[in-house]
């Protein structure tokens, strides 16, 4: 049996609005570890993760996870998915207990096996003490920690999270990657976001979407050997005579500098920098370097001047 | 890692209705005690004013009234309740991604809709069985209407509920439909009461029928056959209507 995620030209035009959410897109993925799909909003991240939850029917294109038809046999694949939607709240009038164990019913668990596994699920993501808690008293986090431990409670061996950490604070978003992660060693676990540190916490592969078109595809390093820099700096403003001969040079409306450059030239411009006293900072090359030099190329290709409110040279 | 085809659970349809239940029901008036006296209290409230202004007259023709719109409001409810569970929390979509079909679904939150008016149903059937002089086939007939009733204000709602699309929506139908069919027509009191060029305006809402045959069930009024034949007619007709409109406008993967 096939264990891969596979999508073949799949593309989603929503009829009233004529707008292509997703255009043509093709992959092919091992259906383990966690996928993580980074893009702006309105990117289509939501329309492919619907169309794969068997949510949405895509225009044209086709898709199968683990040899499943995602169009022609929905109903063999929900046996085997869980999603917890984006925008998805716990209902408040219920508690964490009642809103896991009413979610493994509705998988079609006898009573007494949703209740194992409701307190299990629940212990699990440290959310005992709040158990009986109704869902409207607990804070952001703690709600969507509940949704996770719905899914997280169910057989469902492939799981999907639209953008789970939306709305979080900071630490929140770090207890949660924990949580990520250990879900991600068990299943398949198809996640969205649009923060770039937390594909490069948690992905084993990582896909890049934007205007509905799939940039790029793969893991960080091998996204890392799509460009052929491998330094990051960033100043609050640039020098006017700073030259920059080996690297691309990223400005941004606020004004900040993000220069994508070699080793070597590197050192000549941090060299350059201290001697004038300019602060900055360099580091090797992110994904979020990685993700605005490919979605900027991307754009170029299209002829879109919009790339991410960045001027280039 | 997948789980092996064996040790995956016999899937449950009593579960899965059950859930529904529990959600729209149980848990709401578990956990918010004020929605469970609301929902014993709300129908009560018509039948109480009706009672005092008739000085006690229409004590069985509000009672019946009461038990039809409880069925009534019970298949509006749908509307609201799936609007809300599928807008404001996604639940709908956790659903369909899952092996529940959109058959079990529908039934479970149709089945908890009854479940929600159980209070004020139970209210109503002690003041039915204290005030109404019913035969056993007339219960049983009373029974009939009241099922075309809630089977048909169903089939409304769960139409509704495909076109709103938030929460504002939603409130504006269930207070449309609640004017159009239960202040209007004459389920509280005879059609009779209801000057002449009004009440052709009363034969728009199906509840006008149910009325109508309840009234007659209880020997409020004196239908013709020819008049009982044409209201469960047209009930049942409404609601198998409305039905195949609610069957062609579902659709549980969006397109």
């Amino acid at each position: 049996m096939s264990v891969q995620l596979v999508c073949e030209k799949l593309t989603k035009i929503y009829g009233n609005r004529k707008i292509k959410a997703l255009d043509s897109v093709s992959f092919s993925i091992p259906s383990s570890g966690i996928f993580v799909l980074i893009g702006r909003n309105g990117s289509g991240k939501t329309t492919l993760v619907r169309i794969l939850a068997t949510e949405l029917e895509p225009t044209s294109g086709s898709a199968t996870i683990n040899g499943i038809d995602v169009v022609k046999e929905p109903q063999k694949l929900r046996e085997k998915i869980a999603i917890v939607p984006q925008e998805a709240r716990p209902i408040p009038w219920m508690t964490p207990r009642q809103t896991v164990l009413s979610y493994l019913l509705w998988r079609g668990f006898s009573v007494s096996e949703a209740k194992r596994r409701a307190t299990e699920s629940l212990e699990k993501l440290k959310l005992g003490d709040y158990s009986d808690t109704l869902n409207r008293m607990l804070s952001g986090g703690l709600k969507r920690k509940v949704l996770v431990a719905t899914v997280l409670s169910s057989e469902a061996d492939i799981i999907f999270l639209d953008e789970p950490t939306t709305g979080l604070d900071p630490i929140s978003r770090r207890e949660f990657w924990d949580v990520l992660s250990e879900i991600g060693k068990k299943r398949f676990t198809f996640l969205t976001t649009h923060y770039l540190e937390e594909a490069e916490q948690l992905a084993d592969r990582i896909g890049i979407l934007d205007c509905g078109r799939l940039i790029n595809i793969g893991t960080l390093d091998e996204l890392r050997h799509k460009i052929r820099y491998n330094y990051s700096m960033k100043l609050l403003s640039r020098p006017p005579d700073l030259e920059v001969k080996d690297g691309e040079v990223l400005t941004g409306k606020d004004g900040q500098t993000r220069i994508l450059t070699v080793e070597e030239e590197a050192f000549r411009i941090s060299r350059e920098l201290s001697k004038e006293g300019v602060k900055f900072t360099i580091n090797p090359v992110s994904l979020d370097d990685i993700f605005f030099y490919l979605v900027r190329q991307e754009s170029q290709e299209r002829g879109d001047g919009s790339a991410i409110g960045a001027a280039t040279e | 890692m997948e789980v092996p085809l064996e040790q995956r659970p016999n899937r449950s349809r009593f579960s899965q209705i059950l859930a529904a239940v529990l959600v729209n029901a149980i848990y709401e008036m578990r956990n918010y005690p004020v929605v469970l006296v609301n929902t014993v209290l709300s129908p009560l409230s018509f039948l109480i004013l009706i009672v005092f202004v008739s000085q006690g007259s229409l004590l069985g023709v509000a009672i019946e009234g009461g038990l039809i719109m409880s069925m009534f409001s019970s298949g509006i409810g749908l509307q609201s309740d799936l609007s809300h569970l599928k807008n404001d929390f996604k639940l709908q979509d956790m659903v369909v991604s899952s092996p529940t079909g959109w058959q079990t679904y529908m039934l479970g939150i149709a089945i908890s809709e009854i479940v929600y008016s159980l209070p004020a149903l139970t209210v109503l059937a002690i003041l039915a069985y204290y005030y109404l002089t019913l035969s056993f086939a007339g219960v049983i007939e009373l029974l009939a209407v009241l099922l075309l009733m809630f089977l048909a204000s169903m089939a409304i709602g769960f139409t509704l509920s495909t076109f709103s699309s938030d929460i504002v929506q939603s409130f504006a139908f269930s207070r449309l439909i609640s004017t159009l069919f239960s202040a209007v027509p004459p389920v509280y009191y005879p059609i009779t009461y209801i000057p002449m060029p009004f009440r052709y305006l009363a034969y728009l809402s199906p509840t006008t029928y149910a009325a109508e045959l309840a009234q007659d069930i209880a020997g409020y009024i004196k239908l013709s056959t020819t008049m009982v034949a044409i209201d469960w007619l047209i009930l049942i007709a409404v609601a198998v209507g409305l039905f195949m409109v609610a069957r062609s406008k579902a659709r549980w993967r969006e397109v």
